[in-house]
């Protein structure tokens, strides 16, 4: 018998080692991030036009929590700044950044595409749309409350996101590229008709402008009440399809190879995607940035599972934009900043300064 | 134990039908494997058989059970593939792209227990990748990403394994290694093999049986010596007469001789 010449046989320890040292690190991450959002929104709250002490401020929000009992040395009127104009408006920011960050990494995995944001098929277009012929129609409708420019914005979005999804079918399958194009084509169209409108709105060009820059300015708890389970909704079912997220990061075919209904995980992840991005636009306008730096960055710190790049996009997104939002309001007081110059002007130094460190020319 | 049966199968990209009437099956343990030239559909064959594409007519069974109406999760229990010359993204480590391996054996909300890691690792260690774990796939070579590729199949632990030229990257000891591991499952579990070889030797040395190809038809199949004679290896790669019986076990090896193509021949 020929010997051929083979490498030794190798060593097979039955046991995986546990170097799974970076799963650590990012469930530490995870557990930190969550502390930091905590702490980072009691921090904006206490900050304002009306200075309150932070430990004042720690004690007004831990008094609204069931079982704690602190009985109030504060005025009522620092409660209601507290509890009535700041804290709802810090919660929706954080909101709103969590939801454009986890949105914009859910569509950043399904398209392969490092300049995929949550606005990449059509909703921002759509949902401003919505938004100026809300604005412009005649109409002193509420729904639940609220004007018709949310609700239009919402059911712009959703509308423009559907078309596309329809558009781009090729048989029984949806492919990512003409998904992009046919979102990128419809965007187009959506602001071309945006632009002809607020050129012959006279009146509402103000409004307009303010909404499609994006604010935070006159947020109330019964819009976090609306937007929050949307958001709630959403992530949940985003994390839910995290793992096969992963799977998919290989192509269709061996994502499809490897058990994966390829065209079901793409439809529902577009939806629970699209959803949130159209709950958190509808009221707070077009935040640009979050959802395409905040992916990004975490995962050029953590990598690039999926189950642990949506959950830290998540509440990255959250604490940037809760920062954000801080500074436009408090840095030319009483003037507001709109929030998209400051999430670029502090982002983009940030995000910079990370893709200068890693050499790593690769993101997924 | 899965046997898979191809009946009278016809595949086509659009309107362009690339096989014809295809009909062969692979029993519990047994290694078939499909040769011909560039292009005579093997690929396809096996996208088929993973139900990437459907059949233009005829069907594929697993078990007696059309793969058609088998839930893709199922599927991926039953049949595993290893792809010819996959992406894989390079931001992932090895470790966490052989783990992708135990997706079927998975629900929806759950993650990769114990087990599912020492399985993982026990692959990894099957195909000499347990020094690679940490690494990431864009820093690795052609032959480890083939090596690591394969481990991912070996962690899904399918009732069959499909195999597209899992040796083009591969040098001679890892291909040795690789068809002797594959080999060895297939007897020892009883796995349905089909492999997808340009290796004629390779062929030769480690499938039971051998379907020839040539232009979207069988050319001839069955055992590797009924298959490999030179009127087979002439008709249908226009190379003169090059098989010998390899000197240890008598099967047919093929060698090549400087100057026997097609193209070089006289137009007599």
């Amino acid at each position: 018998m020929v010997t051929l010449n083979r490498l030794k046989p190798p060593l097979i320890e039955p046991v995986a080692p546990r170097y799974f040292f970076h799963w650590r690190r990012r469930v530490y991450a995870i557990i930190g991030l969550l502390i930091a959002s905590v702490l980072v929104m009691a921090f904006a709250t206490t900050i304002g036009s009306v200075q309150v002490p932070f430990p004042t401020t720690c004690r007004i929000l831990l008094s609204q929590l069931p079982l704690v009992d602190i009985a109030p040395t504060w005025l009522s009127t620092t409660e209601t700044i507290i509890l009535q104009i700041r804290l709802p408006r810090v919660i929706l920011a954080g909101l709103v950044g969590a939801a454009l960050a986890i949105a914009g990494a859910t569509y950043q995995g399904l398209f392969h595409n490092p300049l995929a944001d949550p606005y990449l098929i059509g909703t921002a277009q759509g949902a401003s749309l919505g938004a100026v012929i809300g604005f412009l129609l005649p109409l002193q409708w509420q729904v639940m409350g609220f004007g018709i420019i949310p609700v239009f914005a919402f059911t712009g979005a959703l509308l423009s996101a559907a078309m596309v999804y329809i558009l781009a079918r090729v048989g029984k399958t949806v492919p990512v590229t003409t998904l992009i194009l046919a979102g990128v084509a419809l965007g187009a169209l959506w602001g071309s008709i945006v632009s002809y409108l607020i050129i012959t709105s006279k009146k509402q060009l103000h409004g307009i402008l303010f909404w499609l820059m994006g604010s935070f300015s006159l947020s109330e708890w019964s819009e976090v009440a609306v937007v929050l389970p949307y958001v709630v909704a959403g992530v949940v079912i985003i994390l839910l399809y995290s793992r096969s997220l992963n799977v998919m990061q290989l192509d269709e075919e061996q994502a499809k190879q490897l058990g994966i209904d390829v065209e079901k995980v793409k439809l529902i992840l577009l939806a629970a995607a699209t959803l949130i991005t159209a709950a958190a636009v509808s009221f707070v306008g077009i935040i640009g940035f979050v959802g395409i730096i905040i992916p990004h960055a975490v995962r050029l710190i953590w990598g690039p599972d999926h189950r642990f790049l949506l959950p830290l996009s998540l509440l990255a997104g959250a604490i940037f934009l809760v920062l954000a939002d801080l500074i436009a309001r408090t840095a030319l007081a009483p003037t507001e900043i709109p929030i998209g110059v400051i999430t670029a002007i502090c982002g983009v130094p940030f995000f910079l300064y990370l893709l200068r460190r890693r050499k790593r020319a690769v993101f997924f | 134990m899965v046997k898979i049966e191809v009946e009278n199968l016809s595949l086509a990209y659009g309107r362009n039908i690339v096989i014809r009437d295809l009909t062969f099956q692979a029993t519990p343990g047994e290694m078939v494997g499909l040769i011909g030239p560039n292009g005579s559909g093997k690929s396809t064959i096996i996208r088929a058989i993973s139900r990437i594409i459907s059949p233009h007519s005829g069907k594929i069974l697993l078990n007696g059970k059309s793969i058609a109406q088998i839930p893709r999760e199922e599927l991926a229990r039953l049949v595993g593939v290893v792809p010819q010359m996959p992406l894989l993204p390079s931001a992932f480590t090895a470790f966490e792209i052989v783990l992708m391996g135990r997706n079927p054996h998975l629900r929806l909300f759950q993650y990769e227990g114990e087990k599912d890691r020492n399985i993982t690792w026990q692959a990894m260690g099957q195909t000499a990748t347990q020094s690679l774990a940490e690494r990431r796939i864009g820093e690795l070579s052609g032959g480890e990403i083939q090596r690591i590729v394969i481990a991912r199949v070996l962690a899904q632990e399918p009732k069959s394994i499909l195999l597209d030229e899992p040796t083009a990257n591969l040098d001679i000891s890892h291909q040795v290694e690789i068809l002797d591991l594959i080999k060895n499952l297939c007897q020892e579990n009883s796995l349905a093999v089909i492999i997808a070889l340009h290796d004629l030797n390779l062929a030769s040395q480690y499938c039971d049986r051998l379907v020839l190809l040539n232009n979207g038809r069988v050319h001839s199949s069955g055992t590797p010596g009924e298959v490999i004679n030179p009127q087979n290896i002439k008709a249908v790669y226009g190379v003169e007469g090059c098989v010998y019986a390899h000197p240890v076990n008598g099967l047919p090896t093929v060698l090549l001789e400087a100057g026997s193509s097609r193209q070089t021949k006289p137009q007599a």
